[in-house]
């Protein structure tokens, strides 16, 4: 039923407040004290909360560095598990501040749904996962299969895209929840599963036997994941936009968790730009001007984060690929602290 | 006997007044006017007001969104559909899911509910005890609980197609459902068709003759061996003659699935499974409850006059029973089907999942998505409950003859 509260929220939210609120999420924020933060239902790596409720994930830094920027607390935060079809609903009727979990980014979303992208957070691609013992190669071996897969993601219709496509048949069974796809799947109700690769690897260490199972090498489309905000508060969109580059420049700069303090002392200008030692970039955007040196001392860099929660530090062990900096051969690129 | 009462004096608009409330004079229907105009108001400026506030947020409103595509497939569709379709189509495709589950649940609610009733109220204790064990395990265990047992405990137990149960090479059960041979038709099909049509209304007309006889005769005619014949040989008399009505196509393992034949996915049968053994619990205590509530003094009177006890209930007790049956038994038909959005948890395509969720969260179009599927539960519902009273109604009259 919280899908129903949802939207009677929204319904009298829309349908009594004289004028929406704009520019004013920063002000409720600090006057909450906190900020809440949109997030899966538990996906490794990404947003997932462990045996003591405390929230982990690529996706969950992203909120801690917000609330690091704004509170120098990254506890501050309220995360709200929501599932795939209620994320969007959740974000317009202003239940969370905003929605970061792994959510792709396509010019539907970003016209229709009355809330903006604000950047990548992972470059992501959809697969499939089989079992070993049907013995299947590729992608293109699937006709007649049986796929389960989440209802309301991009997932959905990239499947139907592309068993078109190619002229295979097949059968979806399609689940509310990724909990309950990845069971049909392990129950033998499914041949294939599919979602993002990220989440597969995720998925997989969650099944019985993780080593019985593959994901085949076709990746057939585009998954830039990233955090939504409102529509209309240009001010909030800043903030969470250059959250992330603010991670995305310090890890350029070779700025850590464990150097910033020193880091902030040095007299190098791009340094002493992003750190707040000159200028009042953090103020503009209505933070501080230590705003990235909270971020990076509560949360790190983005590579640190990336490392911690789904890369060579985690369990996942996903390459970094796509998601390196443009320098080193990713297509990671912030736009200049300047 | 020569008092005659007094007629009130009718005038309309004193009836008005009434109608509209106790208050005396013209104040009274003044306010209730004004106060019927200030909610209406209220409400055009709710809808105004969202509509406007909505386009501020950019947040696409109206019923445009219906038209486009929809993108996604959809596991057991009534009618022909695929990811090129549009949302309405979507909405078709659920609403239909949604109904056949309802009326198939119903259909067997119904059977169930009736017989554990019956065997409740057997003088057979081992009968009434196993009724009764029935009821109380069956209604107090929730319903979303009973749906995921039989999907994932009984159903999902099944094996997987290649080592799936045959039975006689014709129909497979696997945890992919259960696929059966689907009939095509063939040359003799429309003679078969007309042959059973004909053997059904013949059937119809030598009951009629036969309690035509029954009723001004005395004259007891068994019809059932006549009526057998008819509808079996008919038709047989008509494959002889005009070719075989259909052939078979039967279903064949090809890569991972069954392919030709019909088949029933297990969303469906666990659902329905559920559903109806679930809401035939509560039935039984309804059927229950209208049998004893007719007097005993019947049931006596009956067997009084030699007829056996089933006589007794099918032609006595259960017609008088069906009028206090009637109302909580079409609160129990209306509950199934609202029970059947129970659907989203297994992952059967129903109004709510596909629509109320699939494409909602495709189109984020939540205001307008929820009210139409809102709209649709309100429309089944009255529907329902309409066709219930018409069957109370003629029930009604066929007691006062």
């Amino acid at each position: 039923m919280k899908r129903v509260s949802l939207v009677l929220t929204l319904a009298v939210a829309a349908g009594l407040s004289a004028q929406t609120a704009s520019a004013q999420t920063l002000k409720a924020i600090q006057d909450r004290g906190m900020l809440s933060c949109g997030v899966s239902q538990g996906l490794p790596g990404f947003s997932s909360p462990d045996d003591k409720g405390n929230w982990t994930g690529l996706d969950v830094d992203i909120c801690r560095a917000i609330a690091a920027a704004i509170f120098n607390d990254p506890s501050k935060i309220k995360f709200v598990p929501l599932s795939a079809k209620d994320r969007f609903t959740a974000l317009q009727s202003g239940e969370i501040d905003v929605l970061s979990r792994n959510t792709t980014w396509t010019i539907s979303r970003d016209t229709s749904l009355g809330a903006n992208f604000t950047g990548v957070t992972y470059y992501d691609g959809q697969g499939f996962l089989v079992k070993k013992s049907l013995k299947v190669k590729s992608a293109l071996e699937l006709n007649s299969a049986s796929v389960c897969v989440q209802t309301g993601t991009t997932t959905e219709q990239n499947l139907a895209d592309y068993f078109k496509g190619n002229n295979m048949k097949y059968e979806v069974i399609a689940f509310a929840g990724a909990d309950e796809t990845v069971k049909a799947y392990e129950s033998g109700r499914c041949d294939v599963f599919t979602t993002d690769v990220s989440q597969l690897y995720a998925q997989r260490l969650k099944l019985a036997n993780p080593g019985d199972h593959e994901v085949l090498p076709e990746v057939i489309s585009k998954e830039p994941l990233g955090p939504m905000v409102r529509h209309g508060d240009d001010q909030w969109f800043d903030i969470v936009k250059w959250t992330l580059f603010a991670m995305l420049n310090a890890e350029e700069a070779g700025v850590t968790q464990k150097n910033v303090d020193e880091m902030a002392k040095s007299d190098k200008p791009d340094l002493k730009r992003m750190l707040g030692g000159d200028g009042n970039l953090g103020e503009q955007l209505g933070l501080t001007k230590d705003w990235v040196v909270r971020i990076v001392k509560h949360v790190g860099n983005y590579g640190e984060s990336f490392d911690r929660n789904v890369g060579a530090g985690s369990k996942l062990n996903i390459a970094r690929g796509l998601n390196n900096l443009w320098n080193k051969g990713g297509i990671q690129y912030a736009p200049p602290i300047r | 006997m020569a008092i005659e009462a007094r007629q009130p004096p009718s005038q309309f608009v004193f009836k008005l007044r009434r109608a509209l409330g106790g208050r005396s004079g013209w104040a009274g229907v003044v306010y209730q006017v004004l106060f019927v105009a200030a909610l209406v108001w209220l409400g055009y400026e709710i809808v105004a007001n969202a509509k406007s506030n909505l386009a501020a947020q950019r947040i696409t409103s109206g019923f445009g969104f219906l038209e486009n595509n929809a993108g996604f497939d959809v596991s057991q569709a009534l009618i022909p559909f695929s990811g090129s379709d549009s949302y309405l189509r979507v909405f078709f495709v659920g609403l239909l899911n949604t109904l056949v589950v309802a009326v198939v649940g119903i259909f067997f609610a119904t059977i169930i509910g009736f017989a554990v009733a019956l065997g409740r109220l057997s003088p057979n204790w081992l009968m009434s005890r196993i009724a009764g064990g029935y009821v109380e395990l069956i209604r107090n265990l929730p319903p979303l609980f009973q749906i995921l047992f039989w999907y994932k405990a009984v159903l999902s137990a099944l094996p997987n197609p290649r080592q799936s149960y045959s039975i006689l090479d014709y129909a497979y059960l696997s945890n992919r459902g259960l696929v059966i041979p689907k009939a095509i038709g063939g040359p003799g099909l429309t003679a078969f068709l007309v042959a059973i049509a004909v053997a059904i209304v013949a059937a119809f007309v030598l009951r009629h003759y036969a309690r035509k006889e029954l009723f001004e005769k005395g004259k007891k005619i068994v019809i059932w061996p006549y009526v057998l014949g008819l509808v079996f040989g008919l038709p047989l008399l008509t494959m002889l003659v005009a070719g075989q009505p259909f052939t078979l196509e039967i279903p064949v393992l090809r890569g991972f699935n069954f392919s030709g034949g019909s088949r029933l996915i297990p969303e469906f049968v666990a659902l329905v499974l559920a559903l109806s053994t679930y809401t035939a619990a509560f039935i039984a205590e309804i059927v229950r409850a209208g049998i004893m509530s007719v007097h005993k003094g019947q049931m006596e009177a009956g067997s009084s006059l030699g007829l056996s006890r089933g006589q007794t209930l099918r032609l006595i007790v259960v017609p008088q029973a069906m009028r206090v049956i009637l109302p909580p038994l079409t609160n129990q038909y209306l509950n199934l089907t609202k029970n059947s959005s129970l659907a989203v948890a297994i992952g059967y395509p129903d109004l709510v999942s596909v629509f109320a969720g699939t494409a909602l969260s495709q189109t984020g179009q939540a205001i307008e998505i929820i009210s139409i599927t809102m709209g649709v539960y309100l429309l089944i519902s009255l529907i329902t409950s309409a066709l219930m009273s018409i069957y109370g109604w003629r029930l009604d009259r066929s007691m006062q003859r």
